[in-house]
């Protein structure tokens, strides 16, 4: 068990990695993105906005991890080796042990309008502003549902940004619930909740539809019988989000629930393949930290230290049970698609063609719907949602390579 | 590191700081238009993170490259498709 191989540099994968290291095994760690930290801490290696970003990024300096960023995993040619584009071509990356932390994305629901430039993600357009778009004085509608949108809203109006209203599709009494469950994180919610003072935070409130001539200049809000128009710069908008676990089916683990199912010791149906994080189902930061401990711990034959924290995992599953109960999407959501509304946008197929089919297998065959560049990643959390298609099968590659690449895997 | 880089967007010079994606490049120099979907209707970033491939443009010539994913690099040439 000598070799331990990690995909995804989010705290999951950095915290499997930490104690893979600590226990004695040769990590490498692989990320499609530049930098590590994933979403929530990009671009906090070189300065950390968090103390437990800076602790975690320490701990890391700490072990002998070999870090390779920007390589996107697409295929496994054989049990024990995955194949990565880079740059500089295609990489094999071996294993005696694979941890599998890949995230998750934002969940996208189509209305009309939402293919206009600046329409973007909430977590997409905090991606951007972390990355160098200058944000101070535009106007931001935040959109959709989840905790997500009050972390983002605060980014934002912290780099200057005028954000106009934060729309949560969530009822009040269900945030009300999930508000008693947040003892224990009242710190985070409290300083949410004193850099967000003065923005209106509106539950049971959602975009119906995004307008501007080639790009977005504003959007129509619902609010229980009311309507209105607010003009605006950027819509981020994002309903939660699901796990990213294109690569874990491509390795044949059993996916439940729309996560990769885990044993206690985060092990994915598949032997010495772990998962740990958010591609396990959506939980939050501190439950995927400690997963991608546990997972580690495991790979690293280390069970009893594991099984020390199995309680704390408890604790913050219980959050995230809660969490994704509070952030339910309502049923009325599957109405914002009008009849010529793009739902699939590599391939610019409308709802009104997919309505006509009964399955996504159907609708692909004849529309092509999920089968453009993102290969469904966008649309697949949207139809979904809309009709209760589930994607039927991952083929290799699980992205989009160069062709070279793939001549290259076949040799 | 220097600060600062700075690339062409269609042409026009834009300096972000070090570190910064193509992607916000191609916002700060004011175009939205990265590049025109099946039927030909504008289309910008979207996700951020590299999974929608919304924002792929031409950078140094090569097509289809995702400008989130992209860091910028000084007298890089970035083309949009708008």
């Amino acid at each position: 068990m000598g070799k331990a191989l990690v995909i995804g540099a989010g705290p999951a994968g950095l915290a499997a990695a930490y104690r893979a290291a600590q226990s004695g095994l040769t990590v490498t760690v692989v990320d499609d993105n530049p930098a590590a930290g994933g979403q929530i801490w990009r671009g906090e290696l070189a300065k950390p906005a968090s103390r437990e970003a800076q602790a975690w990024f320490e701990k890391i300096r700490s072990v002998d991890i070999a870090f390779i960023n920007g390589a996107r995993v697409f295929q496994q040619p054989r049990t024990g080796t995955l194949l990565a584009e880079t740059s500089e071509g295609v990489i094999e990356l071996n294993y005696d042990s694979l941890v599998l932390a890949t995230g998750a994305r934002e969940r996208f629901l189509p209305f009309p309008g939402w293919t206009l430039p600046n329409v973007m993600g909430a977590g997409g357009l905090q991606a951007l502003v972390k990355t160098g778009l200058p944000i101070e004085g535009k106007r931001v509608v935040v959109a959709g549902s989840g905790p997500l949108l009050l972390a983002v809203a605060a980014y934002l109006r912290g780099r200057g940004a005028e954000v106009l209203l934060i729309a949560e599709q969530a009822s009040q009494l269900q945030l009300a619930k999930f508000g008693l469950g947040l003892v224990g994180k009242m710190s985070q919610a409290f300083s949410l909740k004193r850099q967000l003072r003065g923005v209106e935070y509106l539950s049971r409130c959602w975009v119906i539809a995004a307008h501007g001539a080639g790009k977005l200049e504003s959007v129509t809000l619902v609010r229980g019988g009311r309507r209105w128009q607010v003009s605006c710069d950027y819509l981020a908008c994002g309903f939660h989000l699901v796990p990213n676990v294109e690569l874990a089916e491509l390795l044949s683990c059993v996916v439940e629930n729309g996560g990769v199912k885990v044993d206690q010791f985060q092990q994915t149906s598949v032997a010495n393949v772990y998962g740990a994080g958010e591609v396990t189902g959506i939980g939050g930061l501190d439950l995927s930290l400690v997963e991608g401990e546990i997972a580690g711990l495991a790979a690293a034959g280390k069970h009893d230290d594991a099984r020390g924290l199995f309680p704390v995992r408890e604790q913050q599953r219980k959050f995230a049970k809660l969490l994704n109960n509070t952030f339910t999407l309502r049923d009325e959501l599957r109405q914002l698609p009008a009849p010529e509304t793009i739902v699939c946008r590599c391939e610019d197929v409308t709802f009104e063609r997919l309505r006509e089919h009964h399955s996504w297998r159907a609708a692909k065959l004849q529309t092509r719907c999920g089968m453009g560049p993102c290969q469904g990643r966008v649309c697949g959390g949207a139809v979904e949602f809309l009709f209760g298609w589930r994607a039927e099968s991952v083929r290799p590659p699980v992205l989009p390579v160069r062709v070279e690449s793939l001549i290259s895997s076949a040799e | 590191m220097p600060e600062s880089v700075t690339v062409a967007v269609n042409g026009v010079s834009v300096t972000m700081p070090a570190g910064s994606m193509v992607s916000a490049a191609i916002l700060k120099a004011g175009v939205t238009t990265f590049r025109r979907s099946m039927s030909g209707e504008p289309r910008g970033p979207l996700c951020g993170m590299g999974i929608c491939f919304e924002c792929r443009v031409t950078i140094d010539g090569e097509e289809h490259s995702r400008s989130c994913q992209t860091v910028c690099k000084d007298g890089m040439d970035v083309r949009t498709d708008g």
